[in-house]
């Protein structure tokens, strides 16, 4: 590790004094799980980290006036599992429990967990993040099939994400002054980036996420469903979340569905998602906007066999948002 | 999933969305919901600390003044300066769970966390399971010959005692799902398995 | 350094050898591990827990890339970084050497914090020049064509023999066509297994500190005897002065016999600065240089008859062992069950890759899974019970153990409940997308006693220790030197203490090849056997009864009656001031009645597979496994069960992932990062383990077992994917996208 200052400010106000509005001056640790391999690597090297975990407004998990919930971005995996807010959001509980690591769930926070590094092990072997023809012409078996005809093939980390993107969850965002206090959808705050050192999301290096936004369910399902080869913390091959709301037919009548570990960023199907609407929910519902979900994908060199996973993952994710049996291992 | 008491609908406290977004009302709910003690009220800026400093780290029930710089993780601080060198390095990026001690009765990668950041916690090794009254968790792994070089298991160790804190009445299923944090290279995981139902079921 | 044992040679007393199983006290029962509670209580010290006063810490800087010519090296911003204190330039780092391998360290730093080390290995300015890459070690074709290949040795043996007129190459063509024309059944497939690496959890490092001229190594080491010559020829001093301790060792599997470059560099830098130096690998060192296991990929054709019995085998297998190392040895394939014709081919591919090291059971592991996956497929071919087929081909075995294998077989087909669970190939009940499949696999090891010394102290108080210079890989060493004490002696394990891990204590031979457990119970036994012998004159003399008359047993010394008897400490009273020191040996190949060699075992596997998502879950796995005679059970099975999950990994998830063009080793850095696939404790179903030893194998006396059960998990596997899929996937480790693309393909050619 490069050394660096350190500060443990207790205040939003004092994390962002801290802050440089220079990309890569500053790095805010909360969990340290990706961060410190990074930093020991040398593949981040900042002169100041914040360590944002003394903060106490970031640490709590509140109910919002008229339904919703409102989770700090210090709040741990563990303390989301355990939290009777949740209860509704299985989406979210099933990709925490994913990660099938005691340790990552509590220490992990919820918005260290949505903005760590891109998965590319070209870019954590120490090379660059965008393909220069390591990645189009290298081993891509863990890469994008979605999103990638550009330089960017990494896929976003977070195995949270697609869940919190289904269910429309807004980040607050903090800045430098006052007026800086921003709602943003959460599918808005990541990006693909076109050029080196453009980061993976759109914050300002001297910006802070204090809190993810749930907005209520009102009686909607939802769940994640995530293809992993192991029973450990790897990563999955690809993974899905979807939220549906039915008719008083029984009918698909709105449904989110996206699509993790496939794309530079979270990646949203509309053409999972029209598939299910009007549909009853139902094996062949599920069938066919798993099949729609993947008709777009243009998988790489050594990839090609996540395009059924992630339609499988699909698939499997709105049979177990509708109770159904997911089949498989 | 475990459902806490604290959070019945009666005292289900709520934020205001508006004064949220604008900044107050997290702050608000917070010291209602939670201990008094928290007051977040701005100080003046935070202390920066670089280079070498002495903070005390309060570990297995003692308090203990290490020298630390900002980038020394916890790992480094417990083996290096304190002699405690059960928690071992073997990935860098915590990804083996051989570092694994409990800061405030919770599992976490000592490798991955930095030492200045768990100042103020209770930081619990595997040698507080050692001594004259040695834990059953121990005891169960010799036991039931649940290691082999012997290199992953005081991170097993942790993890298993973290598990049954959690969880005292874990079924195997259970101990199968939530000691997935740890890699043994010998290949010790069914007699890890027997080791922690036979504590569950108090026979060590 | 070489122990003159003269009191050996004066007085041999013997006979030696085991008491009957019925007559046992200790050996042959279940005894928790001395080391248990030390180790699981964070007590242990190992080579990287190590700390001494004033010590610096040194990190290596590995070659980023896997083939260059170094141009310059330029260490001036390194030095200069704070807390850095020396900064050492290896022989391989220096201009215009060439690098044949990525991870190969060039330049150490050595500091007084990890952080400042690891911030001047970053300060670090190489010029490389870029050659040429290779790695694509399954490809023979492009290996031939970048010119990477050599000939790796053939072997034909046919029933027929050319006649003196006959041209050779002529006559075994057409035998071979003739062959194929007369076999029954011809089965032509193509199959492979990926390097692995050792991935010790406790890296390969070193620990130096010189008190004047005598140098102490704490070594992470397998050959704690062998190892202080080593440092004395590569430091010019002599091996009087060295020293090296291993209490502790997290992991060697065959990669750990040597001191290595790094060592000597931790010793030379020790000595430069004045200050004890440890050196460890990194995660990343230790997977891309600390140890690999060859590649092995084949192309065969068989033929065989109606039971599907081979009866000729033609094959070409070829592989990787790294820069400048050779495939897998042409006399293991094909493996244990050798059809009476046969022609094997192998050519070496040279990589860019670090050499290999002996990995657990070399060659046999890949031996095992490009043969039996083939009398597999065979019998998938012919719609028959693999377990038949395997019956059918034992008759091709080739090391006089096919009676063994069959009872092992039946043992471990009733555990298995084969019979329950079978269904022809492709032909089971299909559950959503699920699948379930059995298979087996079969292998042989030797496991011959290495030379092992003891001295045996049995001191006038009573108590006993043991001196050898070997080590606990954690296979369980210090126990059965206790258990063989103990029951010699008539006391309890708890009696008599171990003290291993010095190269000044009296030699013992490397823990590789399954050797310890016979070497260190032979002189173990000896001395112990000798040592009573002679307690028992002096005894003798004090109870007026012959010392033939004696025995030693429950903690007492007493006539066979039971009439006369002294306690143990009584009678070791009669020592007066003077411990009785026993020193014996064991010589490697003078086994006698207490060791010996060769073991078989089989092994079954009932898993399921996912076929929407190519994920496979091992649901029971079943060894038996036949190792002489059992010291510890317990122990010993713990071998078992860790060479059995060792091979779930190598089988489902773990490879060594080579980037095609630039032939990086792309997954070394972490674990669950895209990262080295290792089993973890859920992914591994319910293991039973079953130690063969009817007296036939019991009275072949001790035979170690820890490679042997390492080598059929894959096959095991392999094939019970093939059974449930009714499709090879023919290359190990068996990846969702390895059985997607089985399963296209398959339906591709339907």
């Amino acid at each position: 590790m490069k050394n660096f200052e350190y500060a443990a400010p207790c205040s939003e106000n004092e994390v962002l004094q801290l802050l440089s509005d220079q990309s890569g001056q500053t790095e805010l640790l909360a969990g340290g799980t990706d961060l410190v391999g990074l930093m020991k690597k040398m593949i981040v090297t900042p002169d100041r980290v914040v360590n944002i975990m003394e903060v106490p407004t970031l640490k709590n998990i509140e109910a919002v006036d008229g339904g919703g919930v409102a989770i700090g971005a210090t709040v741990t995996l563990d303390e989301i599992l355990a939290h009777p807010y949740l209860e509704d959001y299985p989406a979210i509980t099933d990709a925490i429990l994913g990660i099938n690591s005691m340790q990552l769930q509590s220490q992990g926070t919820l918005g260290g967990e949505i903005l760590q590094r891109p998965r590319c092990w070209f870019y954590r072997n120490g090379q660059e993040l965008l393909d220069t023809g390591q990645i189009s012409g290298g081993d891509n078996r863990f890469h994008a099939i979605f999103g990638n005809n550009g330089r960017s093939k990494f896929v976003q980390s977070s195995r949270i994400a697609p869940a919190l993107c289904v269910l429309a969850a807004e980040a607050r965002v903090i800045g430098p002054s006052d007026s800086d206090i921003q709602m943003i959808p959460l599918l808005d705050l990541f990006r693909t980036p076109r050029q080196e050192g453009q980061r993976e999301h759109t914050l300002l290096p001297n910006q802070l996420v204090t809190h993810l936004v749930l907005p209520p369910v009102n009686g909607g399902l939802n769940a994640t469903y995530e293809v992993r080869q192991g029973a450990g913390p790897e990563f999955p091959l690809a993974s899905a979340a979807v939220s549906l709301e039915l008719d008083n037919q029984q009918r698909v009548h709105q449904a989110r569905v996206v699509l993790g570990q496939v794309a530079p960023t979270p990646w949203s199907s509309a053409a999972a998602a029209d598939a299910l609407m009007g549909q009853p929910l139902d094996a062949q519902a599920a069938e066919t906007a798993g099949l729609a979900a993947v008709e777009e994908a243009t998988p790489l060199s050594h990839n090609g066999y996540k395009v059924q996973l992630a339609q499988v993952a699909v698939k499997r994710a709105i049979l177990r948002a509708a109770g159904l049996e997911t089949g498989g291992l | 999933m475990t459902k806490s008491n604290e959070y019945t609908d009666s005292s289900r406290a709520t934020v205001n969305r508006r004064s949220f977004l604008k900044g107050s009302g997290a702050v608000a709910a917070a010291t209602a919901l939670h201990s008094p003690a928290v007051e977040a009220e701005p100080q003046a800026a935070a202390n920066v600390v670089s280079g070498a400093t002495t903070i005390t780290l309060n570990v297995n029930g003692g308090d203990h003044k290490v020298t630390v710089e900002p980038r020394t993780t916890l790992l480094e601080a417990l083996r290096s300066q304190l002699e405690l060198t059960g928690a071992k390095p073997v990935s860098s990026d915590g990804s083996s769970g051989a570092s694994t001690v409990l800061v405030d009765g919770k599992p976490v990668m000592a490798s991955t966390t930095l030492a200045m950041a768990v100042t103020g916690k209770n930081i619990e090794t595997v040698e507080s399971l050692g001594g004259e009254d040695t834990d059953a968790v121990p005891r169960a792994f010799v036991k039931h010959d649940a290691q082999q070089c012997g290199f992953c298991t005081p991170g097993f160790v942790v993890a298993v005692r973290a598990l049954l804190n959690k969880n005292p009445d874990a079924t195997e299923s259970q101990i199968r799902q939530g000691l997935n944090g740890n890699i043994c290279r010998c290949g010790t995981y069914n007699n890890i398995i027997k080791a922690a139902l036979d504590v569950v079921k108090g026979g060590v | 350094m070489v122990l003159q044992d003269n009191d050996q040679t004066k007085e041999p007393m013997g006979p030696y050898q085991w008491p009957a199983r019925k007559d046992t006290d200790v050996i042959g029962k279940d005894h928790d591990r001395l080391d248990g509670l030390v180790k699981s209580t964070g007590a242990a010290k190992y080579t990287y827990d190590v700390n001494l006063k004033n010590q610096l810490i040194a990190v290596a800087l590995g070659c980023p890339h896997s083939h260059v010519r170094i141009k310059s090296v330029d260490s001036t911003a390194a030095e200069k970084v704070d807390g850095v204190v020396h900064v050492e330039v290896l022989e391989q780092g220096k201009e215009g050497k060439e690098v044949r391998w990525a991870g190969e360290l060039l330049v150490v730093v050595a500091a007084e914090s990890e952080g400042a080390a690891r911030e001047g290995v970053a300060n670090i300015k190489i010029e490389y020049e870029m050659l040429d890459v290779f790695t694509a070690d399954d490809d023979l074709e492009a290996a031939q064509r970048a010119k990477r290949t050599t000939k790796g040795g053939n072997r034909i043996e046919t029933e027929q023999e050319p006649g003196d007129d006959d041209d050779e190459d002529e006559f075994y063509e057409k035998e071979f066509v003739r062959l194929f024309k007369d076999a029954e059944i011809v089965h032509e497939g193509e199959y492979g297994i990926d390097a692995i690496t050792h991935c010790c959890l406790e890296p390969h490092g070193a620990t130096a500190v010189w008190e004047g001229d005598k140098l102490v190594v704490y070594l992470s080491t397998q050959n704690v005897s062998g190892t202080d010559d080593q440092f004395a020829g590569a430091l010019g001093v002599t091996a009087n002065d060295v020293e090296v301790r291993c209490d502790y060792i997290g992991g060697g599997f065959g990669s750990k016999f040597a001191p290595d470059y790094w060592g000597i560099a931790a010793a030379r830098i020790a000595k430069k600065t004045g200050r004890p130096v440890r050196l460890m690998l990194d995660r990343d060192q230790e997977l891309r240089i600390g140890g690999s296991r060859p590649s092995g990929y084949v192309k065969v054709k068989v033929g065989a008859d109606k039971t599907g019995k081979l009866s000729v085998w033609d094959s070409h297998h070829w592989g990787t062992g790294g820069s400048g190392r050779g495939a897998v040895s042409i006399g293991v394939v094909p493996y244990v069950m050798v059809p009476p014709n046969r022609r094997s081919i192998a050519t070496n591919i040279n990589t860019n890759n670090a050499p290999v090291r002996a990995w657990r059971a070399p060659n046999h592991p890949q031996g095992c899974a490009l043969s039996q996956t083939v009398i597999d497929d065979v019998a998938g071919k012919l719609g028959k019970d693999s377990y038949d087929v395997f019956m059918a081909n034992l008759a091709n075995c080739t090391n006089g153990k096919a009676e063994v294998y069959a009872d092992q077989m039946k043992v471990a087909a009733r555990l298995m409940d084969w019979k329950a669970k079978w269904h022809p190939h492709g032909k089971g009940a299909v559950k959503g997308s699920v699948v379930e499949g059995l298979g087996m696999g079969l292998h042989t090891w030797g496991g011959a006693a290495h030379p092992s010394t003891c001295t045996l102290k049995i001191h006038p108080d009573g108590s006993v220790e043991s001196f050898l210079g070997s080590q606990d890989l954690g296979s369980g060493t210090r126990t059965v030197c206790a258990q063989v004490l103990a029951e010699t002696l008539g006391l309890k394990v708890t009696d008599v203490t171990v003290n291993l891990g010095s190269s000044k204590y009296p030699i013992s031979g490397p823990s590789g090849g399954s050797t310890t457990v016979g070497g260190v119970s032979q002189s173990h036994r000896r001395s112990a056997q000798d040592g009573l012998q002679k307690l028992f004159v002096l005894v003798a003399a004090k109870l007026g009864a012959k010392a033939s008359d004696l025995i030693a047993a429950g903690g007492r010394i007493q006539t066979t009656d039971g009439n006369k008897s002294l306690s143990w400490k009584q009678a070791c009273g009669l020592l007066g001031v003077t411990p009785l020191e026993t020193t014996r040996s064991h010589e490697r190949g003078k086994d006698g009645a207490l060791s010996s060699s060769g073991v078989a075992g089989v092994q079954m596997a009932h898993v399921s597979v996912d076929k929407d998502t190519g994920v496979i879950r091992v649901n029971k796995f079943v060894a038996v496994q036949d190792q002489g005679l059992v010291i510890n059970p317990k122990t010993c099975k713990s071998q078992i069960s860790g060479a059995v999950i060792m091979g779930i990994a190598a089988s489902i998830y773990e490879q060594r992932v080579n980037d095609p063009r630039t032939g990086l080793f792309l997954n070394s850095g972490s674990f669950d990062r895209d990262g080295y696939g290792l089993a973890r404790l859920g992914d591994v179903g319910d293991i039973v383990v079953e130690l063969y030893e009817p007296e036939s194998e019991r009275s072949r006396g001790v035979i170690g077992n820890g490679e042997p059960p390492a080598i059929s998990p894959k096959t095991a596997i392999s094939n019970a994917v093939a059974n449930a899929l009714g499709v090879r996937v023919p290359v190990v480790p068996m990846t969702p996208k390895r059985v997607l693309d089985a399963l296209a393909k398959a339906a591709g050619k339907a």
